[in-house]
């Protein structure tokens, strides 16, 4: 079976976007070949910074041959319908057409279509340059010449060659013959910039490989990882240290080469005062190397491994040296950065977060910073977190943003500040909020339990939250650009990982509106205002209003956000919509808390025949609430119950029971009890399903009886809407 | 004569050995390819693409090769001349070719090794960097070519210059000059330089040159600036822009304009400018966009009226 290259070069393609451009190609091309019928047995594609390649394997040479049988008129038809059918069917004269007999409708004519299928090389050649034309680059250009004319090529940098063959392991294969503007398809590429300049003739995807293995190139993007991590092992190793690995920058580097030859590096150990944080942020995003500590040990040693795309004439001593100054320079900066920042205590930077916009209609990072503070203060007994140093911690959290070191690397926000409050004598659980208060940043991430840090780190996500939904930037579809998604998960995470009794809407959005809305009131509309008269203006903003009904949007968007945080840990969704639709529920640990009980009641017999009685009686209640035009939520009248059958007799008792014991067991917070409760009552309703008829003759007795079913409902309430319960 | 030559054989021109080698050895490359070399602009830029040959030449149709130096200033930039790598006024060499020929990484691999970096010693990397200059409304895709983990040089396709799009896409090259020749020289402190080839007695390094002016304009660009004069110019430059080119406009709506240049000078001044006030710290965060978003208005309507020029390619 013939097997497609492809092969894109270009001029250096950004590392970040290699790996993204060779999935897409694999998909587009064999998309492409699907769609038009053409299976294939296996491909894969590959990037450099230089090229995207595409080998798809076991392709047919050519598609089916169709054959299609077109029904026409009888025999003897008007003259109209069979030149329709000639034309519609390609046929020259009826010659060209059989007659085939019916016993019924007699004999008509019917034209034979044969349609040989195409040949795979034909396709091809239709397909690959549209897919290079419309490739979905996150950025693209136009070049040279063919940039004056509208409609030019577009590339994520100049497209310089084309190597599209086709064809059977046996054969030569064939190119396949396309071109996108003024690039011919060929067998012609090129290896390595330096070590291999010359061109080199390919054949298919075996011999391709070779011959760039061959011209320096290593086409394999996991390959030249593995190549630079192995390496960069074995030279620390010999040196007695130990590489600090790093996937993201491992990815980064092998995209900036083809072929990896790694060094080592060293630099002066004057340097290692830096903290070891700042040395790696530096010698990662500005020299893109890695950074190696003392075997064993958490101790930074003064090297580094880098990888270079040249094997050196001088083995890569001038490449090494090269890269020994920058690391310098770099380091100098840092260690600048890290004395000067040393001279100011950060109290003393709080100023200047008062200079810095956080967004342009929620005001600076010092306004946040003092709405951070009063929310966080306002948390402490909830957390039982000390408030004179959840207030220090709150007001510091944010000062490193103006240390020279942060203004460098943004990454190292936090880290920093904990840093420099050791430094300055700090309370530890103060520092360690100053860094934590970020966290969880991701669903991995770890999640703070020192109150102190759990206060300031809620504080920090519910402010940006409530600001957000404040001036309406709530995220839509995909785009959430600043992140308000993963603050609904960090603030779920904190609150259940450290069981914490918090009522989201009444207490925690409360007071995080109140300060938006105190503080856009005094800024915005009325600066120059007394005191009591800003009291009035708040009245008449009506401020409280405003935040329930933003509070209530921003519960829901947190029910999403639970709802997705739960499924993950295996919860079924419609249990936790069957709870958040009981009112008030904003309490986000008695909320999983039921959600979890009423899974395992689910999981029992029990709980499933009440679920399927429930179910019924809702049905009867809706038919019959329709018909009557009017709800039956009246309270059964147990006399008139008694008087009934046996079955409506007990059904009234053990509902009367079950729904107060259910009641005061969640009262209580024990909802297994609640759900305990509920289950007495599968017995009696099962029977009373069996034995009694709603629909009674007797107006009184049948009102009585949907009233008992109306109390299931209700009973059934008190530990969540079944009704959004599936199944 | 016995004292036939001043210029003794004691100065050395090669590109490894002196400043001025560095840059003659570029100008020479660049001429060898049909470049126009031109001098720098008489105005004060904070980088070689506010070159009207850059920036004003980049746009319309007609072929455009040029290369120079062009002194840049970078007032927050100024160390007082105590750090090694920075400066508020240094050199870079501009290169610019309308359309890019489609050798242009070639050739600028070729300008390296002319200059003294062995291809064969050296790991030569292009590392995406996209640039952008919102004041001059202007952005292109490229690399910053790194030479054993330096920066060295920013490669770039302009895609968008003053707002408009680039038909034909030039390529721009911009060598850091005074980098490029610490590297070669193996310097580690850019004022320890040859500036000019010359030992001994002979010898002028770039402190000698600029180390005092270093120190003064620090001095100038973070304490002494005149805020209130730079404010007014900054209006001035404005309006005066805008004047220009009201002026200059073409007459009953059909010509060329007549005054693109001299109305774009003004928007390099007020550029200027508002680098100095940023540099003293008086321009907020918030007014910060605002001033930028002025001068990217100005270089806009400068770039609209150049296209209506003849260097435009108006018709």
């Amino acid at each position: 079976m013939p097997d497609l290259l492809l092969e894109l070069r270009s001029e250096e393609i950004p590392a970040r976007m290699q790996r993204r451009a060779a999935d897409d190609l694999k998909k587009l091309v064999t998309d492409a070949l699907v769609e038009r019928g053409f299976l294939y047995e296996g491909a894969k594609a590959f990037a450099t910074p230089r090229r995207l390649a595409l080998h798809v394997a076991g392709l047919p040479p050519r598609g089916q041959d169709v054959r299609e049988e077109r029904k026409g008129p009888r025999v003897g038809a008007p003259e109209g319908a069979v030149q329709g059918f000639l034309k519609s069917a390609g046929l020259a004269s009826l010659d060209e057409a059989t007659i085939v007999k019916d016993p019924k409708k007699g004999e008509f004519y019917v034209a034979v279509i044969e349609r040989p299928g195409r040949a795979t090389l034909d396709v091809l050649a239709e397909i690959l340059p549209q897919i290079v034309r419309s490739f979905p680059w996150p950025k693209s250009m136009r070049w040279g010449e063919a940039s004056a004319r509208p409609g030019a090529l577009r590339w994520v940098r100049p497209l310089q060659s084309i190597v599209a063959t086709f064809g059977p392991e046996t054969e030569t294969p064939d190119v396949v013959p396309f071109e996108v503007d003024g690039i011919a398809a060929g067998t012609t590429t090129y290896g390595h910039r330096f070590l291999a300049p010359d061109a080199i003739e390919v054949r298919r995807f075996d011999d391709y490989v070779q011959a760039l293995e061959r011209a320096k190139v290593v086409l394999d993007v996991e390959r030249r990882k593995d190549i630079i991590l192995h390496d960069a092992r074995d030279l620390a190793f010999a040196r007695g240290l130990e590489l600090v690995e790093d996937e993201g920058l491992l990815e980064e580097v092998a995209g900036l080469v083809e072929w990896p030859v790694v060094l080592l590096g060293t630099y002066d150990e004057a340097f290692l005062d830096i903290p070891a944080e700042a040395i790696r942020a530096t010698i990662r995003a500005n020299q893109k190397c890695f950074v190696l500590r003392q075997a064993g040990t958490d101790t930074l040693a003064p090297a580094f491994v880098l990888t270079s795309n040249l094997v050196a004439s001088d083995g890569g001593l001038a490449i090494t040296a090269g890269n020994e100054r920058v690391v310098r320079a770099r380091l100098s900066d840092a260690k600048f950065f890290w004395e000067t920042d040393k001279g100011i205590r950060l109290e003393d930077r709080l100023p200047k977060l008062d200079t810095i916009v956080f967004h342009e209609k929620l005001g600076t990072q010092g306004a946040r910073v003092k709405r951070i503070a009063s929310l966080a203060f306002a948390l402490t007994d909830d957390i039982d977190a000390d408030p004179r140093l959840v207030d220090r911690a709150a007001k510091l959290a944010k000062t490193d943003l103006v240390t020279e070191m942060v203004g460098e690397f943004p990454e190292l926000q936090g880290l920093m500040g904990r840093t420099y409050a050791s430094l300055q004598g700090e309370d530890p659980r103060v520092a360690a909020a100053i860094e934590d208060h970020y966290r969880p940043v991701g669903p991995t991430d770890r999640v703070p339990t020192e109150p102190v840090s759990v206060a300031v780190a809620l504080a920090d996500k519910l402010d940006i939250l409530t600001g957000f939904w404040w001036i309406d930037e709530k995220p839509t579809g995909s785009k959430d650009p600043y992140a308000l998604r993963r603050a609904a998960l960090g603030v779920i995470r904190l609150i259940l990982e450290n069981n914490l009794r918090l009522s989201l809407v009444g207490h925690l959005f409360d007071a995080a509106f109140h300060a938006h809305g105190r503080r856009r009131a005094f800024q915005i509309e009325f600066g120059d205002r007394t005191p009591e008269e800003l009291e009035q203006a708040l009245g008449a903003l009506g401020d409280d209003a405003f935040a329930d009904t933003l509070g209530n949007d921003l519960l829901a968007f947190f029910a999403d956000r639970l709802k997705v945080y739960l499924r993950d840990k295996g919860a079924r969704h419609d249990l936790i919509d069957a709870v958040f639709a009981l009112p008030g529920q904003d309490d986000l640990l008695m909320v999983v808390r039921r959600v979890e009980a009423l899974g395992q009641f689910l999981e029992t017999d029990d709980g499933r025949n009440l679920l399927a009685g429930y179910k019924r009686a809702a049905n009867i209640l809706r038919i019959e609430e329709k018909k009557d035009g009017r709800a039956h939520d009246a309270a059964p009248d147990a006399a008139l119950a008694a008087q009934g059958e046996p079955e409506e007799r007990a059904l009234a008792d053990a509902l009367a029971r079950a729904g107060e014991t259910a009641s005061a067991a969640v009262a209580g917070e024990d909802f297994a009890g609640a759900m305990r409760a509920l289950s007495t009552l599968r017995a009696p309703v099962d029977a009373f399903f069996e034995r009694v008829t709603v629909n009674a003759d007797d107006p009184a007795l049948r009102r009585n009886r949907l009233a008992l079913l109306n109390a299931l409902r209700a009973a059934t309430r008190e530990v969540a809407d079944f009704s959004r319960i599936e199944g | 004569m016995s004292s036939a030559s001043p210029i003794s054989s004691a100065v050395d021109l090669a590109p490894e050995t002196s400043f001025q080698g560095l840059i003659l050895t570029l100008q020479r490359f660049w001429a060898a390819q049909g470049c126009v070399i031109l001098q720098p602009y008489d105005m004060e830029v904070g980088a070689g693409t506010f070159h009207p040959a850059t920036t004003l030449r980049a746009l319309g149709p007609k072929p455009w090769k040029a290369a120079y130096v062009q002194p840049s200033r970078r007032p927050k930039d100024g160390r007082y001349g105590e750090n090694p790598n920075r400066l508020q006024h240094y050199y870079q060499f501009q290169v610019i070719l309308k359309p890019n020929p489609p050798n242009l990484q070639e050739l600028y691999l070729a300008s390296l090794d002319a200059i003294g970096v062995d291809l064969k010693l050296h790991d030569i990397r292009f590392v995406e960097d996209d640039w952008e200059s919102p004041t001059l409304g202007a952005w292109g895709l490229g690399w910053e070519c790194w030479c054993d983990g330096m920066e060295v040089s920013q490669f770039t396709y302009f895609q968008q210059v003053a707002g408009f799009e680039c038909a034909p896409v030039a390529g721009e090259l911009t060598y850091g000059l005074e980098r490029l020749a610490m590297y070669v020289q193996g310097v580690e402190n850019v004022y320890d330089l040859n500036f000019n080839g010359g030992t001994g007695d002979e010898r002028v390094s770039y402190g000698d040159v600029f180390l005092q002016a270093e120190q003064e304009y620090s001095r100038h660009n973070f304490e002494a600036a005149d805020t209130a004069m730079l404010f007014r110019q900054f209006t001035d430059a404005e309006k005066a822009c805008r004047t220009y080119l009201d002026a200059g406009a073409p007459e009953g709506g059909t010509g060329r304009h007549r005054m693109a240049q001299p109305a774009y000078d003004q928007c390099i001044k007020a550029s200027h400018v508002f680098n100095l006030l940023d540099a003293r710290g008086v321009i907020s965060v918030t007014e910060r966009q605002s001033y930028i978003l002025r001068v990217r208005e100005l270089a806009k309507a400068c770039g609209a009226a150049w296209l209506q020029t003849a260097g435009g390619g108006a018709g």
